[in-house]
């Protein structure tokens, strides 16, 4: 849930305001400050990170045992752990001072990881963002997500007929498609038959993954057919591959630049649409909304289908970005956890597009790094998924982040506001 | 007192009764067509075969075999009157829910006759009794756990996170002891922590309930599979060979044809069954049940007689806690043993779906649970049949009567009021 700041009035004959610069100087220091809470819930889910990759250390945990006789076996491999942990979760997202000498493309490899990492996340979040607004949660973004997929990896592989790079172009839009035709099913449901949208669609989720693993992909039409016993579908044809952005050495492309462009217009469409006005409405207050006369749930299935759409796109990504490690096929973990990932991304960006985008960089980061992070200390890529959690919660708990901190809150901090 | 979070709930002015029953009706009437064209008519039944049912464990032993056709033609036309009935007759709110029992079930038979026609293995009435039972346990317990704390006005999307935590710790602990009881109970304990932590965020930190909840999975699959990936995948001998309950033979009840295996199973599965009149009676017979029940459809109202909200809020989400404990632990020690990563599968969002499709209510949240327990074992039912369907249909199944369900239902079913409203003394 998105905070707000409670605006203090100042009441008569309070002491006067303080300068603007002295005023945001010391609320950054106050539980009211989101940069600072945010990054104190980073901190804390880092912190609670490291204890769990300690306890999970059989090593360490016997070293334990002999503590008070011997702390510095415990607390070397301790500090060993962690710190060679989240040295190689950043070399992995950010950059490496060993290629400080290398190659640009060494140089930039980590960074550029991280922004393909983001992509995804960013239309996730979005798509979470738009629905939330609308007073629904979107919970269905891994069955989106794969009908976005499946669609676009039908185009990609199937209409070779399709000159250059108008292939890529209908791709991307039957991917949107995919996600539109599942999310517009889902808020048609709910607008007109009152069928709570988390049942419907987590059970989407179930029903589109069993449909894509068990069924699509044993079929002859999807089916490769030079990968017998595997479940991956025929590849797509190389005119229908998201090009680079930053040149063929470097891992980012085109995908990117369509997340910022849907960035740009999710937040024209909030501020200046008479539809993104109506969803807002609607997700205040429906009772209001209806009496205003705005349709409520032409209202709702719009926020469906756009959001169905953005997680179309995920699935476009997925298939058709440099990322797809199946030589650009889908296959069935085509979502790989993104639909869930896209709600914690939301929250973290506070349901507003470009909060969106930063925090789809961070978790991008993590993504990015907790690879690096799997492949050279043998720390599971799980660890990601609870800090990823863990910073949600305490972003959503400002209350708690100052309790820990010991932070002032904004009525303590100006004097005789609070009389 | 309520903050301005959004509640799905919070619709107004459904459309007119009249027009869900219309549209409700006719759903089930063109359901209930299409299954007289597959089932009653298709070419599976068409040829005079016969489908057998066998009454008895044992292969060959008491069977019955009636006409396919004839049979799937009355079961489908009795489900296609259901639908009109309800469209056209003026019954009242029983009746119609006995007319929707009526329905399912016809539905169902019509089906099973299908798929089994011409088969000379038939359908084994017991060994699918058993299987949809033994499907049910942990949906059961994940509704009756979500029914305890949606009750008392917190939203519990949490239960699959329960499950996973339950899970692991019980088979970590029992590996490790030696000892299924230390699993049982760590495993409930697991639960009713992650329960808890679900209970502290939305009543101190007032967080969007349903939102917190997914999130709590999240972290819950997270550190399982993290776990699992350090100590269980590493050293699975050590930390996930755990022992299993042994099966408690009832004696007298045991032996009864038919019914006869229900009566042999372990401790947990006892309890689930148990738990479904056991909460009917507290929740609606005690005087907890009532300040349950007070506090989840107008806090307000309670604290003024002076029930402490917040206290027995905590307290009953520690409780519903230990029940997807032990859901959790039925899906390791319970039944299959080893613990891996989400082994849940959704089961947990499931038995939220059955308690929404029981309409908030024990007995209803168990029906519904029996019937998603049914739809999730229906492959390893029909798999020895070859039926035309691909198994990923009859996969599916479970969740695409989910979703038909809760459509056809719609708005009648009514949540406690004052779900997913956190509430603040003052």
């Amino acid at each position: 849930m998105s905070t707000q700041t409670p605006q203090t009035e100042q009441p008569q004959g309070a002491p006067p305001e303080p300068s603007r610069f002295s005023r945001i100087v010391r609320d950054l220091f106050t539980a009211e400050s989101t940069p600072l809470v945010t990054f104190l819930a980073i901190v804390l889910a880092l912190l609670v990170g490291a204890i769990l990759i300690i306890i999970s250390d059989p090593t360490a945990m016997r070293e334990l045992g002999y503590f008070f006789s011997r702390p510095s076996d415990f607390l070397n491999s301790a500090w060993h752990d962690v710190w060679h942990g989240y040295q190689d979760l950043f070399k992995g997202s950010i950059f490496d001072p060993a290629t400080l000498r290398g190659t640009p493309s060494q140089f930039f490899g980590p960074i550029t990881n991280t922004l393909e990492d983001a992509t995804p996340l960013i239309f996730g979040g979005l798509a979470v963002t738009i629905a939330f607004r609308g007073g629904m949660f979107n919970i269905g973004g891994q069955g989106m997500t794969i009908a976005g997929a499946i669609l676009t990896t039908y185009v990609a592989f199937q209409w070779t007929g399709i000159p250059g790079g108008l292939q890529l172009v209908v791709a991307v839009l039957a991917g949107i498609l995919g996600g539109v035709l599942l999310g517009g099913f889902v808020g048609w449901l709910k607008a007109k038959r009152g069928a709570h949208e988390v049942v419907v669609t987590i059970m989407l989720n179930y029903v589109m993954l069993f449909f894509l693993t068990n069924y699509l992909l044993t079929t002859t039409a999807f089916h490769d057919p030079t990968k017998a016993g595997q479940s991956i579908s025929k590849p797509a044809s190389p005119n229908a591959i998201l090009p680079h952005l930053f040149g063929p050495s470097l891992n980012t492309d085109i995908g990117l630049v369509l997340a910022l462009i849907a960035t740009v217009v999710v937040g024209w469409f909030f501020n200046r649409s008479k539809l993104g006005f109506e969803i807002r409405a609607v997700g205040l207050n429906p009772a209001a909304a209806r009496t205003n006369g705005i349709s409520v749930g032409r209202a709702q299935i719009w926020a469906m289908v756009i959001s169905g759409g953005l997680m179309g796109l995920i699935g476009v990504t997925q298939v058709l970005g440099l990322n797809n490690p199946n030589n650009n096929s889908l296959s069935p973990n085509i979502d790989a956890g993104l639909g869930f990932n896209a709600i914690t991304v939301a929250l973290l960006g506070r349901t507003k597009p470009w909060g969106v985008v930063w925090a789809s960089l961070l978790y991008g980061a993590f993504q990015a790094g907790a690879s690096v992070m799997q492949a050279n200390d043998g720390i599971s890529t799980d660890i990601i998924s609870v800090i990823e959690a863990l910073i949600v919660i305490f972003v959503s708990a400002p209350q708690l982040i100052k309790e820990i901190f010991r932070l002032p809150s904004r009525e303590a901090a100006v004097p005789g506001a609070a009389s | 007192m309520t903050t301005a979070t959004v509640t799905p709930h919070a619709e107004v002015a459904a459309p007119s009764a009249e027009r869900s029953k219309l549209v409700g009706g006719i759903s089930q009437a063109v359901v209930g067509a299409f299954g007289l064209w597959a089932f009653a008519l298709g070419e599976r039944t068409s040829s005079g075969a016969d489908t057998v049912f066998g009454f008895s464990l044992t292969h060959g032993q008491s069977q019955v075999s009636v006409p396919a056709q004839a049979t799937a033609l009355t079961l489908s036309a009795i489900a296609l009157a259901c639908g009109l009935v309800r469209v056209f007759a003026p019954v009242g709110k029983t009746a119609l829910r006995w007319l929707s029992v009526l329905y399912i079930v016809c539905m169902v038979l019509a089906f099973l006759v299908w798929a089994a026609a011409g088969s000379s293995i038939g359908l084994n009435v017991p060994s699918i009794l058993e299987q949809t039972a033994v499907a049910t346990v942990p949906l059961v317990l994940g509704a009756m756990s979500a029914l305890v704390s949606e009750r008392s006005g917190i939203v519990n999307i949490a239960v699959e996170g329960q499950f996973l935590s339950g899970a692991f710790t019980a088979a970590l602990t029992a590996s490790m002891t030696g000892s299924v009881w230390v699993g049982l109970i760590a495993g409930m304990l697991a639960g009713a922590a992650m329960s808890s932590l679900l209970a502290l965020f939305a009543n101190r930190y007032m967080i969007e309930q349903v939102v917190l909840g997914v999130v709590i999975n999240v972290l819950a699959s997270g550190l399982t599979g993290f776990f699992y990936d350090r100590l269980m995948a590493l050293n699975g001998a050590e930390y996930n060979t755990p022992p299993i309950f042994n099966a408690l033979r009832i004696p007298g009840l045991a032996s009864i044809p038919v019914v006869g295996p229900l009566f042999d199973q372990n401790i947990v599965f006892y309890a689930a069954f148990l738990s479904v009149p056991a909460l009917w009676f507290m929740i609606y017979r005690t005087r907890w049940g009532l300040r349950t029940r007070s506090i989840g459809e107008h806090p307000l109202a309670a604290d003024t007689v002076g029930i402490k909200v917040l206290g027995l809020r905590y307290k009953n989400m520690f409780y519903a806690g230990l029940l997807s404990g032990l859901g959790g632990v039925w899906l390791t020690i319970g039944n299959t043993g080893q613990f891996g990563k989400d082994m849940s599968t959704g089961r947990g969002y499931i038995a939220i779906a059955a308690l929404i499709v029981g309409n908030w209510s024990p007995v209803g949240a168990f029906a519904a649970a029996v019937m998603f327990g049914f739809a999730l074992e229906l492959q390893t039912a029909l798999s020895p049949l070859s039926t035309p369907i691909p198994g990923a249909f009859l996969q599916m199944a479970p969740y695409l009567v989910t979703i038909f369900v809760v459509a056809v239902l719609g708005k009648k079913v009514r949540p406690p009021a004052a779900e997913n409203k956190p509430f603040k003394k003052g």
